[in-house]
């Protein structure tokens, strides 16, 4: 008597006649061979529909029929998105992103005011006006944040300090990024002494006070223009935050390395430096996107209170940092030229704050309910 | 069989030993065993026996620190991979050897399309461009039964299951048309049925491709119907070696005796199954005499005293026991009862 079989081939001839195989010729390799099924055989279990349907529902999914799968990306998207305070931060970015790209132009063409025009016609004693004023006192719409010291639109300022606001966060988490990674990709993956050797010069960085690190790296190497002052405030903010996120990659591939896919991918004769960064450094992605977003508002900041020392941006150049130094001269007199600099960028780092920490939600649910 | 020119693989003494805090592991521990082309080799244990050890140091993927080959010759296709250098053991690995490994769910790589992963072979060994490998990697997978391949193959590793998976892998393995495929107990983590369907899957492909095989697990239904020879390890050493007819038929070992009894046989009604007393020893601390003198019912004072000698059966047939030409004469005997 042969053992009792359950069919469970892949083209079992149940659920898909329009695929079903004409003859054994096109079973694949490897399936068991099809026997005919007759109530009257004894050594068939009769399933019941239920266990029917879900068997079936299991086959269809194995020929990637029905079902769409849902990726990574897509889920993370959905979970995004029933965050408020993240959708929130979203959104604010976006509108402060797009307005800091095309407000300054924009402005130029509806009033004539760059971010750097100076009236030249402007006769008066007291060139900052109030919100909404123009220079008789009356109501007007050219200015609606009003004016700095010199009658520069406050607007335009504002906007044009978010883009190189934007602009530093962006590039400097960039090369931290890119430091970081490679940095701790290969001091997890090579491991042993190496490892260590790495890590501790990390831990030495790291009780390094990095502001003044960046001070002392600015003033060494001060550059003439306001460009070359913007490239060396990139390398010195990037070169100082890449610490934390070594430390999470090189604990994510740690984790990886010892993984069977690894040990797979070495079999078939991928070379070390192809398993780190085509193999393990795409599955930390996940944590470092989370890690990135939170890094961007935490530059920012630093930048803005460099700008405030004076130390970073430099006029005609406006960031919201040294706006907010400008401002700050005159608050008792101008509150306006403090105010709108600062509530702007307050708001946009709470966004990217409330985005990010909605990022970390939705690419790693398990986190969530800690 | 002593022919060395029809070998594909030689492996001479090869010893791998694990440095560790606690002592030595003599994780491997000499063995020894040729491979023919188009063979089929069995390797059965119990688990820590070496099996896995063994098959990682032929395409030398130990972890190194802790692990060490000690000694020993892997002589494959008349070279000695342990002299080459790491370049050229990449550029076998792979291409003319591969591998299958256990665990289909956590071998291939979750951020990486199926098709992405099998073309990384081709564009790796033979040096495809993008669309052959492509076109490439959808042959592979309708020749192991992958349905709706063209469809399948952008999915990731996550929306197949795992007999799927397993075939997925198999098809990466099979993508160089490599002259040896080890396969790492390839059924262990699959449900009975899918594994019948691998198995034969696997066989097949021998037969049409000629390769040969090294297929590592601790169950003896899985390598009885597909291997030539057996190799049945325990604490690193190989205890018995023979074809596989004959080690089912008439064991040397008291050890594969023990194995082939747990085996529950659906023609005897019995209670309990069998099963060898005691625990696999610590490969750290091994006694001086026979590692298997403790669990073994048929244990005398030599054996505990000395370590036992690795006698010729017959010809094909070595037992590593004091006592093997004993055991054979009476698996002889029971096997004359059992035919009455």
């Amino acid at each position: 008597m042969p053992v009792p079989l359950i069919n469970m081939n892949d083209d079992g001839p149940v659920d898909h006649p329009e695929t079903e195989p004409k003859g054994p010729a096109l079973t694949p390799l490897g399936t068991l061979p099809t026997r005919p099924v007759s109530p009257q055989d004894p050594d068939i279990i009769h399933v019941p529909p239920e266990a029917a349907i879900a068997e079936a529902d299991v086959r269809s999914a194995e020929r990637g029929e029905g079902i769409k799968g849902t990726s990574l990306w897509e889920d993370a998207w959905r979970r995004l998105l029933r965050n408020k305070l993240a959708v929130f931060g979203l959104v604010v970015v976006a509108i402060v992103t797009v307005a800091a790209l095309i407000g300054p132009p924009m402005i130029q063409q509806a009033t004539g005011y760059s971010p750097d025009y100076i009236p030249t016609n402007n006769v008066k004693l007291i060139k900052s006006f109030p919100p909404f004023t123009g220079p008789n006192g009356s109501f007007s719409w050219t200015h609606p944040m009003g004016t700095d010291n010199a009658g520069r639109d406050m607007l335009a300022r504002v906007l044009q300090g978010g883009r190189i606001s934007l602009f530093v966060g962006i590039i400097s988490t960039l090369v931290s990024l890119l430091i970081g990674v490679s940095y701790g990709a290969i001091s997890g993956y090579l491991g042993g002494r190496l490892d260590n050797v790495m890590m501790r010069f990390v831990d030495i960085l790291y009780s390094l006070p990095y502001v003044i690190v960046v001070i002392v790296l600015l003033s060494m190497f001060r550059r003439q223009t306001p460009e070359g002052q913007l490239i060396l405030l990139f390398i010195a903010l990037g070169s100082v935050s890449w610490l934390t996120l070594a430390r999470i990659v090189r604990g994510q591939v740690l984790s990886l390395k010892n993984q069977e896919f690894v040990l797979a991918a070495r079999a078939t004769g991928v070379s070390t430096p192809r398993i780190i960064f085509r193999h393990i450094v795409p599955n930390t992605l996940g944590p470092v996107i989370v890690y990135a977003t939170l890094t961007i508002p935490q530059i920012m900041l630093t930048e803005a209170f460099l700008s405030f020392l004076g130390f970073g941006v430099q006029a005609p150049k406006s960031s919201w940092g040294s706006l907010a130094a400008d401002g700050i001269q005159n608050i008792a007199i101008f509150p306006w030229q403090l105010i709108f600099p600062g509530v702007t960028m307050a708001l946009t780092l709470f966004s990217l704050n409330f985005l990010g920490d909605g990022l970390r939600d939705a690419l790693d649910p398990q986190m969530r309910k800690v | 069989m002593s022919n060395s020119n029809g070998n594909l693989l030689e492996v001479r003494d090869l010893r791998t030993y694990f440095e560790l805090e606690e002592g030595t592991v003599k994780a491997v521990d000499g063995i020894s065993f040729q491979l023919q082309r188009g063979e089929t080799l069995g390797i059965v244990g119990e688990s820590g026996s070496g099996k896995s050890v063994t098959n990682l140091s032929i395409i030398r993927l130990i972890p190194s620190p802790p692990g060490k080959i000690v000694s020993g010759e892997i002589i494959f296709d008349g070279r000695d991979i342990l002299l080459l250098s790491e370049a050229e053991v990449r550029k076998i690995r792979g291409r003319r050897i591969a591998m299958i490994f256990q665990d289909p769910m956590t071998s291939l790589n979750p951020f990486m399309k199926i098709s992405k992963q099998l073309m990384e072979m081709t564009q790796l060994h033979l040096g495809y461009d993008s669309s052959r490998a492509y076109e490439h990697a959808i042959e592979m997978l309708e020749t192991v039964g992958i349905p709706d391949a063209r469809s399948r193959a952008d999915n990731y590793p996550h929306e197949f299951s795992g007999g799927m998976r397993q075939r997925v892998m198999i098809a990466m393995a099979l993508s160089c048309e490599p002259e040896l495929l080890i396969a790492d107990e390839p059924t262990t983590a699959l449900d009975v049925t899918i594994q019948a369907q691998i198995l034969e899957l696997i066989k097949e492909i021998k037969q049409q491709t000629g390769t040969s095989v090294i297929l590592i697990t601790h169950d003896l239904g899985v390598v009885a119907g597909m291997t030539d020879h057996l190799i049945v390890m325990y604490a690193g050493k190989v205890f018995e070696q023979a074809p596989t007819r004959e080690l089912f038929a008439v064991p040397a070992n008291p050890y594969t005796k023990g194995l082939l009894r747990s085996v529950p046989d659906p023609l005897v009604e019995q209670g309990a199954l069998y099963q060898i007393p005691g625990l696999p020893p610590d490969v750290a601390h091994l006694p001086p005499g026979c590692p298997f003198a403790p669990r073994c019912e048929r244990a005398e004072q030599i054996c505990r005293e000395e370590y036992p000698p690795f006698v010729e059966v017959t010809a094909d047939h070595h037992s590593l026991c004091h006592f093997a030409r004993e055991v054979y004469e009476s698996s002889l005997d029971e096997r004359k009862v059992n035919y009455k």
